[in-house]
C-alpha cells in the first residue's frame, strides 16, 4: 500500500464530508419531489371531467387506507378511487421506470442519447400489440399488453443476440438496438398497412402514442411492485454505474465486475420497460430526458440521481396525464404527445437554465 | 507482493495480440514498457491489471492468479491508467479521484472521513489538491491525466499501471508528470512512446516487438543502436552521460547509422 506521501501544497479539506457534501440540499430536493408526488397525484384525483375537491379525494383515501370513515358520495369515491388513483399510481410507476432506465442505459452505454427504447423494447412491443389486435394472434386469448410484452422480450432478445457477436461493447448494443428497432417498426408498419382497418389503424396509432385510459388496480399491482423492485436493484448497483464515469476499463479497473453489472441492468431496464409499455404503449420522451433534468438537479453521482430521476419521471408522467384529460374538452390525447408537447420546452429551459449557471 | 506474467498470450476473437510474455515486476521498481505501435503494450498492460483474462499462461499477483483473487480485490492492489478515458459528465476533480475508493465500499462500509483524507492525499501527491473543486471539463490534458494517476493512487495500490500517460503532453508537462510518477511511494509499469524518457526514468525496460517480449533489462542493456534499428527501424546513436544514463541521438532517414556503438548486449538476458 502505498504510504503516506510527503504534502507538497496544502489541499482545502472538502467543505463537509464528500457524503454529506450538499447531501442535504439533494436529500431536500428528492423528499420534494416526493411531496410533490403525492400532491400531484391527489390532482390527478382530483381533475378531470367532473372536478372533484381535494378534500373528498384524501377523505375516500383515508376511508380506503384506514376505514376512516368519512362520508363520500359513492359516485364521486368509485371515480377516485377505481378510476383515478389506480390510473395517476400507474403512470407514477410508469414515469419513474422510464426515467431510471433511461439514466441507468446512459451511465453503462456512456450515451447521453440513449433511452429504454434504445434496446428494440417499444418497436417489438407494437409489434406484438398489432399482431393481437390486427392480425388476431392468440384468437382473443391473449390481450394486447402479453401481446406487447412477448412482442417486447422477443425484440430485446433479438437485440441481445445480435449485440453479442458484434463485440458487447456500448457501441455495439446501441447498433443492434438501432437495427432491431428498425425491423421490428418496418414489421408494425407491414402488418397495419397490410391487414388493418382505418379505425385499427387509428387505435393503434393511439395506443402507440401512450393510453393510460384503461388502466385499473391490478395494472397497479403490477406496475408498482416492478417499478419498486427495479429502482432498488438499480440502487443497489449506484457505485458500479458511477465507476462508469470514465468508461469500461476505468470501471473494471476499480473493481467493478462490468459483465455482471451489464447483463444485471441491461436486463432489468429491459424487464421495467417491457412492463410499462405492455401495460400503457409506448411514451416517449421521459427515459430519454428526465435523467438529463434530473442531473442539473443533483449531479451525476448515481446514488442520488438514480432516485430522483424516478421521482421527477412519476412526477412528470402524472401531470402530464391530468393535462391529457382536461387540455381538451370531452377528449383524451395520448399521453406521448403530451410528454413531448410540454417536456421539450420545459428541458430546453431547464437546458438554458443550467448553462447560467455553470 | 509481486506482480508476474507467466507466458501470457492473449487473443482478440482469432487473432493473437501478445504470446508467451513472461515478466516478474520487482517491487519499487519503475519498470517501462516500449515497442513499436502494435506490439501489444497496451494488451500486455491490461493484462497484467486484471483487466483482461490472459487467454493462455497465468497472470499472478503474489503468487495467487488473478482469477481468483476477484476484481474487487485486484482493484486493491493495482492502479491503472488507461491511455485516454474522458468523460462528458459533469464532475469535480474531487468527485473524479473519489472513484478510486470503489473497491473499498459497500452498502456495510460506505464512505467515511477516512476516505476524504485519501482523496485529499492522493489529489496533494499529484499537486492537484488546489484543483479539488474545479470541474473535470475546466482542466487542461496535462491535469486530467494527473487527476487520473490520483484516481489511481485513492486505490491505495501496490503498482501503479500507466498506458502511454504522457500522450497528448507539451514536454514540460510529459517530464514533469513522469518526474512525479517516479517519485511516487508505489512500483511503476507504463509503457511509454519516448525511448528518452524511458532511457531517463526507468530502472529496467521491457521491449516488446510483435507480441513478444523480447528483451528486458536496464536502460543500458535494452536501449542499444542495434535493438532500435532491428525493433523500431530507426539509426540512432546511444550515448551514455558520467552518471551512466543513456541518451538516443535519432538520425533523420531510415539508415542504419554508421557509428554503432557498441555498448549493449544486442537481446540481454531476462
Amino acid at each position: 500500500m502505498f504510504e503516506t506521501t510527503p504534502v507538497q501544497q496544502p489541499v482545502q479539506p472538502p467543505r463537509q464530508s464528500l457524503a454529506g457534501r450538499a447531501y442535504l440540499a439533494r436529500a431536500g430536493v428528492s423528499l420534494g419531489a416526493l411531496v410533490l408526488l403525492v400532491g400531484v397525484i391527489a390532482m390527478a384525483a382530483a381533475k378531470g371531467e367532473t372536478h372533484i375537491p381535494l378534500g373528498t379525494v384524501f377523505q375516500t383515501i383515508a376511508n380506503h387506507l384506514w376505514q376512516a370513515g368519512y362520508d363520500v358520495d359513492p359516485i364521486d369515491a368509485g371515480i377516485i378511487w377505481n378510476y383515478r388513483i389506480s390510473r395517476a399510481m400507474v403512470a407514477a410507476a410508469c414515469g419513474a421506470s422510464l426515467a431510471l432506465s433511461g439514466a441507468v442505459l446512459q451511465a453503462l452505454l456512456r450515451n447521453s442519447l440513449a433511452d429504454p427504447y434504445l434496446l428494440g423494447i417499444s418497436a417489438g412491443a407494437s409489434t406484438g400489440a398489432v399482431s393481437v389486435a390486427i392480425l388476431g394472434f392468440g384468437a382473443g386469448m391473449v390481450s394486447l399488453s402479453l401481446g406487447a410484452f412477448v412482442g417486447a422480450l422477443v425484440a430485446f432478445g433479438f437485440v441481445a443476440l445480435l449485440a453479442i457477436p458484434a463485440g458487447r461493447g456500448a457501441g455495439a448494443i446501441i447498433l443492434a438496438g438501432v437495427a432491431g428497432s428498425q425491423l421490428f417498426n418496418a414489421l408494425t408498419s407491414f402488418i397495419v398497412t397490410k391487414a388493418a382497418t382505418a379505425d385499427e389503424a387509428r387505435g393503434v396509432m393511439f395506443w402507440l402514442l401512450g393510453n393510460l385510459s384503461g388502466v385499473r388496480w391490478p395494472d397497479v399491482y403490477l406496475a408498482l411492485p416492478v417499478a419498486v423492485i427495479g429502482l432498488l436493484v438499480c440502487l443497489w448497483y449506484s457505485r458500479a454505474l458511477d465507476a462508469f464515469t470514465f468508461g469500461v476499463e476505468s470501471a473494471a479497473s476499480l473493481g467493478v465486475p462490468v459483465r455482471r453489472v451489464y447483463v444485471v441492468l441491461i436486463a432489468i431496464a429491459a424487464s421495467m420497460t417491457a412492463v410499462m409499455v405492455s401495460i400503457v404503449g409506448s411514451i416517449g420522451f421521459v427515459g430519454l430526458v428526465i435523467p438529463h433534468a434530473a442531473r442539473f438537479f443533483v449531479g451525476t453521482r448515481h446514488g442520488f440521481l438514480l432516485p430522483a430521476s424516478a421521482l421527477i419521471g412519476a412526477v412528470f408522467l402524472v401531470a402530464a396525464d391530468i393535462v391529457s384529460r382536461i387540455i381538451l374538452d370531452g377528449q383524451v390525447l395520448p399521453i406521448g404527445v403530451i410528454t413531448a408537447l410540454i417536456g421539450a420546452p420545459a428541458f430546453a429551459i431547464i437546458l438554458c437554465h443550467g448553462r447560467v449557471l455553470r | 507482493m509481486s506482480l508476474e506474467l507467466r507466458n501470457v498470450g492473449w487473443n482478440a476473437g482469432f487473432k493473437k495480440i501478445i504470446s508467451d510474455v513472461s515478466l516478474h515486476v520487482t517491487r519499487g521498481e519503475f519498470l517501462g514498457v516500449i515497442g513499436p505501435n502494435g506490439s501489444g503494450k497496451t494488451s500486455m498492460m491490461s493484462v497484467l491489471g486484471g483487466i483482461r483474462a490472459p487467454s493462455t499462461g497465468q497472470a499472478l499477483l503474489g503468487d495467487q492468479p488473478m482469477k481468483k483473487i476477484g476484481r474487487r480485490n485486484l482493484a486493491r492492489h493495482i492502479g491503472f491508467v488507461e491511455q485516454q478515458a474522458d468523460t462528458i459528465d459533469r464532475i469535480t476533480v474531487r468527485d473524479a479521484v473519489a472513484l478510486g475508493r470503489t473497491p473499498y465500499l459497500s452498502l456495510l462500509t460506505p464512505w467515511s472521513g477516512h476516505d476524504d483524507a485519501i482523496v485529499c492525499e492522493a489529489l496533494a501527491s499529484v499537486e492537484m489538491g488546489p484543483f479539488a473543486d474545479r470541474m473535470w471539463h475546466t482542466l487542461s490534458g496535462g491535469e486530467k491525466q494527473r487527476v487520473h494517476i490520483a484516481r489511481a493512487l485513492a486505490q491505495q495500490p501496490d503498482f501503479l499501471l500507466l498506458d502511454e500517460p504522457t500522450n497528448h503532453l507539451d514536454i514540460h508537462h510529459q517530464l514533469g508528470l513522469l518526474e512525479l510518477v517516479r517519485a511516487l511511494p508505489v512500483t511503476v509499469v507504463a509503457a511509454l512512446h519516448d525511448l528518452n524518457h524511458a532511457a531517463m526514468f526507468c530502472d529496467r525496460i521491457a521491449m516488446m516487438n510483435g507480441g513478444k517480449l523480447i528483451a528486458l533489462g536496464t536502460p543500458e542493456q535494452i536501449l542499444t543502436s542495434q535493438n532500435l534499428h532491428d525493433v523500431f527501424g530507426v539509426a540512432a546513436d546511444i550515448e551514455i552521460d558520467d552518471q551512466g544514463r543513456c541518451h538516443i541521438r535519432y538520425h533523420a532517414g531510415n539508415q542504419k547509422s554508421s557509428a554503432i556503438k557498441k555498448t549493449g548486449l544486442r537481446n540481454p538476458v531476462f
